[in-house]
């Protein structure tokens, strides 16, 4: 999606994946691939690359084989993804690749699926970003160290076999380090040939080939996340955020506070408070002992309630932008023999990744570093600059993992990054880490909007859709962010109504119209964006569709995607694989949704009971289209995952405004899935050879409307206000 | 001063009596394998084990901790903690891996009492131990297969 925005930008350098060169250069002992990229080899305005010594792959003499990610790995599995495309090429012994996240280099990380100007980790766009230029990293190290290794043996570089760290040539062989500096001295071939499908050993191969190497760490607890980093002298300050969205700091009194053990200072930020201390304990108990004074007077005060209200009264009017129309909408809604109309609610909903919220700063000899989840590299180095106050080359990033993030660490104000070097500058440049609590994270704003949608569908006698109609009111994403001038046309937010547009049904008739509120509350993309929203609303609503049609909701959807026989081959194989139409136990149900988000085809059938008011899962049978399969078992564990995380949203998670503050701040009041609630999921990849695309996502929209639809099979009630546990569903 | 034993070593912690076991592990004795989620016992990735039994360090005062027996991820070491971290690793459970620290040594508890847990003795031990990526689906096989490996 951010492609459109930014080939639009004029002057924006955009290569094509073709134009996208390697280049190599020697660093110490070593050979590094891929210094610079192609915006600069097209002749494209170069970005400055503030940090030149990274690359896309580092051999050192010692054989180590240093990969640098242009995306960061918040558990999605993007840094084993990145690997194997590298060693698929490469074939280096798995013990000797580690994955480091690359940054400050945007014409070499650049996201190709934005357009390459800029890096980036979202719209699960890492696999297929990276699919073509990370092998061909691999492959011109490879062909390199080859060459390197042929000049010195004096044998033709064909005769030389390359496998597990190895260079062999009849009896002669030699680990990659032996060759790294003598290669990187070498011509850059021009061009390598990548391996063909049928010779891949790593690529589309099982966990029993290829298990994650990070695994192990993870079960020891030997992984280490922005929480974890230990510097000398290393301070934690914990905020004291505004108690409502757009209220200011007026005054504050922490004589208190500033007496107690361990505390070093009390400090404001242009974001809050800063209480920092030598412990987090000791920080969070001076918290408590600090005062404040706020300027409410800008300050979002609306309700939720009051919110869903008025979100009610603007769906009932026409939208004020148009996303798609396509024939006389309203004379076919005229012509319907019969029409069916619903409305569907969605409330707020936070990330509340594990790892709450954090980053570390440390100003010494005027370069600023900052450790954290940066999943937008180069927009924080610019924040870390300015906040600073040094030129953003001044700026070293260190990418660490995180304990989840669903989409929080994409963040344009780069908001915890901010706090901490903000802290660190008036700290004279103290190593500090800012830690939010869990009712920090949940408290500070950049949520999944609220929504409403006003569906209607016109039937003909026979029961055949003839107009479509969908009118969303909820908050821009994008507006008020560097992306509104690409993303949002004519007032139309694409991920407001991604999911809801372009469907693979053939209406004869539809109209998808958006009002886009303003409302005081920061909002971000959570998993999956729009079509955590969209996807409800479409397919929870198709469903009433063809119960009112009289219609099997399999063969309704099929008959209506005729021109989207890729959507249609996913949909039988889920239902096929559920074993749709054939009896199940007594007080079984069950229910079926297709979604496409991030050009992932995703189909889940849910089998439920009812227990109580609600429903219980019992087993999902999820079928997808990605592309090439990758990581086979990382793209299943990918569905698991986003099934579980869907699932709890629809059930039970929602984030409550009362008078502008929000209610729920830690996991009583804000609920997510629970090990007890987990269905048995079943996952099938349809077989294909085109480009792969994400999974990190596309496996949340189908959950909720295939629950809603089985709990509707299985109790003759349609869920429209979400979460489930709502009272008025009751 | 509070004297308990840490991972099989003693261990003397001079800090207020108040302080939670999970800040005093991670800013004073500098172990970092016991991660915080909620403060407030709701998640269970605090989980370490006092006496054989999880307990909630951000619950804990250290105060209580005197002559007890505290373990944390870095000191799971035995039978059942190599059947329980050989399954999560043989079935690839983390994803982002930030709750196992906590899943792992709740998983080591139960295994240690219960050689073959049901699948409702599973979620009565585990339901307190979110994962926020659910890789629940796995963790419940993980359990099965530790377990099969024991017996
Ligand atoms: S941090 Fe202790 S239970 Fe969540
Ligand atoms: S693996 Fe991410 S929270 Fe459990």
């Amino acid at each position: 999606m951010l492609a459109k925005f930014l080939d639009s930008t004029a002057g924006s350098p955009a290569p094509s994946r073709r134009g996208l060169l390697i280049g190599a250069a020697a660093i110490s002992g070593g050979l590094m691939i891929g210094f610079r990229g192609g915006a600069r080899a097209q002749g494209a305005k170069p970005a400055a690359p503030a940090n030149p010594f990274a690359g896309y792959v580092t051999i050192g003499a010692d054989n180590s084989v240093t990969i640098h990610s242009a995306h960061m790995d918040m558990g999605q599995g993007i840094y084993h993804g990145i690997a194997t495309l590298v060693n698929e090429e490469l074939r280096a012994d798995w013990a000797q690749i580690r994955v480091e996240g690359g940054w400050g280099n945007p014409a070499l990380f650049g996201n190709v699926n934005w357009g390459g100007a800029i890096q980036g980790t979202g719209g699960s766009t890492g696999m297929q970003s990276s699919f073509e230029r990370y092998r061909r990293a691999g492959a011109v190290a490879r062909q390199m160290l080859v060459n390197a290794a042929a000049a010195e043996w004096k044998v033709p570089a064909a005769e030389i076999v390359v496998e597990r760290g190895l260079l062999r040539h009849g009896a002669r062989q030699a680990p990659f380090g032996a060759f790294a500096a003598r290669a990187a001295a070498l011509p850059v071939p021009a061009d390598v040939a990548l391996r063909a499908p049928q010779d891949w050993i790593y690529i589309g191969k099982d966990r029993d080939v290829l298990p994650k190497f990070d695994s192990r760490a993870k079960v020891t607890g030997r992984q280490d996340f922005t929480i974890d980093v230990r510097l000398p002298g290393l301070l934690t300050a914990v905020m004291i955020h505004p108690p409502l969205f757009g209220a200011t700091l007026k005054s504050f009194d922490a004589a208190k506070a500033r007496t107690m053990k361990g505390v070093v200072d009390v400090v404001a930020t242009p974001r809050g408070l800063a209480v920092v201390a030598d412990n987090m304990w000791r920080a969070l108990r001076a918290r408590e002992a600090v005062t404040a004074e706020w300027d409410t007077s800008q300050a979002e005060t609306r309700s939720s309630e009051a919110l869903m209200a008025e979100y009610r009264a603007l769906a009932a009017k026409p939208g004020v932008a148009t996303a798609e129309v396509k024939g006389d909408v309203e004379k076919a809604f005229a012509g319907a023999a019969r029409i069916v109309e619903a409305i569907y609610e969605f409330p707020y909903l936070a990330h509340a990744a594990l790892e709450p919220m954090n980053a570390i700063a440390r100003i010494e000899n005027g370069r600023v570093e900052v450790w954290g989840g940066h999943q937008m590299p180069d927009i924080y180095q610019g924040i870390a600059a300015r906040v600073a106050g040094v030129t953003p080359d001044k700026v070293t990033l260190h990418v660490m993992k995180t304990g989840g993030g669903f989409g929080r660490r994409a963040v344009i104000d780069g908001d915890v990054v901010a706090e901490a070097v903000a802290v660190s500058r008036v700290l004279g440049g103290r190593p500090v880490r800012v830690q939010w609590t869990r009712e920090d994270d949940m408290r500070a704003g950049r949520y999944r909007p609220a929504y409403i949608h006003r569906l209607k569908a016109g039937l003909d006698a026979a029961g055949n859709i003839v107009a479509w109609q969908n009118h969303i009111v909820g908050q821009s994403i994008l507006a008020g962010t560097p992306f509104e001038q690409g993303l949002v046309r004519n007032g139309v937010d694409l991920t407001s109504v991604e999911g809801a547009q372009h469907l693979p049904y053939a209406f004869p008739a539809m109209k998808v119209e958006l009002t886009s509120t303003r409302v005081g509350v920061p909002v971000l993309w959570w998993r999956a964006v729009g079509s955590t929203h969209t996807a409800y609303a479409v397919e929870a609503f198709l469903d009433e569709v063809a119960a009112a049609a009289g219609k099997d909701p399999v063969q309704f959807r099929l008959a209506l995607m005729k021109d989207h026989p890729r959507h249609a081959a996913v949909l039988r194989l889920a239902a096929e694989k559920a074993g749709w139409g054939q009896p199940l136990p007594a007080g079984r149900f069950r229910g079926i949704a297709i979604a496409e988000s991030f050009e992932t085809i995703v189909a889940q059938v849910a089998e439920v009971s009812v227990e109580g008011n609600l429903p219980r899962v019992h087993r999902v049978v999820c079928a997808l289209d990605c592309g090439v399969a990758v990581n086979p078992d990382n793209i299943r564990a990918q569905m698991e995952g986003g099934i579980g995380f869907g699932l709890g949203a629809i059930l039970k998670s929602k984030l409550t405004l009362d008078k502008g503050r929000v209610v729920e701040g830690n996991f009583d009041g804000y609920e997510v899935l629970r090990l007890d609630e987990m269905p048995r999921v079943e996952v099938h990849i349809l077989p294909s050879s085109t480009k792969p695309t994400g999974v990190g996502e596309p496996g949340v929209p189908p959950i909720g409307p295939a629950v809603a639809n089985a709990f509707h099979a299985a109790s003759g009630r349609r869920i429209r206000v979400l979460p489930f546990t709502r009272p008025e569903n009751a | 001063m509070v004297r308990f034993t840490l991972n099989g070593r003693p261990q003397a912690l001079d800090v207020e009596a108040e302080m939670p076991l999970l800040w005093a592990l991670r800013d004073e004795i500098g172990l970092t394998g016991t991660k915080y989620g909620c403060g407030q016992a709701l998640c269970g990735a605090c989980t370490v084990l006092v006496d054989g039994q999880p307990v909630r360090a951000c619950q804990t005062p250290v105060g209580d901790l005197e002559n007890r027996v505290v373990a944390t991820i870095e000191g799971a070491a035995g039978r059942v903690a190599e059947a329980v971290q050989n399954a999560w690793t043989g079935l690839d459970v983390p994803q982002c891996g930030y709750c196992q620290s906590g899943q792992v040594l709740a998983a080591i508890a139960l295994l240690s009492e219960n050689r073959s847990p049901s699948d409702a003795d599973i979620d009565a031990a585990l339901a307190g131990n979110l994962c926020r990526c659910a890789t629940y689906h796995r963790i419940r096989a993980a359990v099965h297969a530790a377990a099969r490996a024991l017996a």
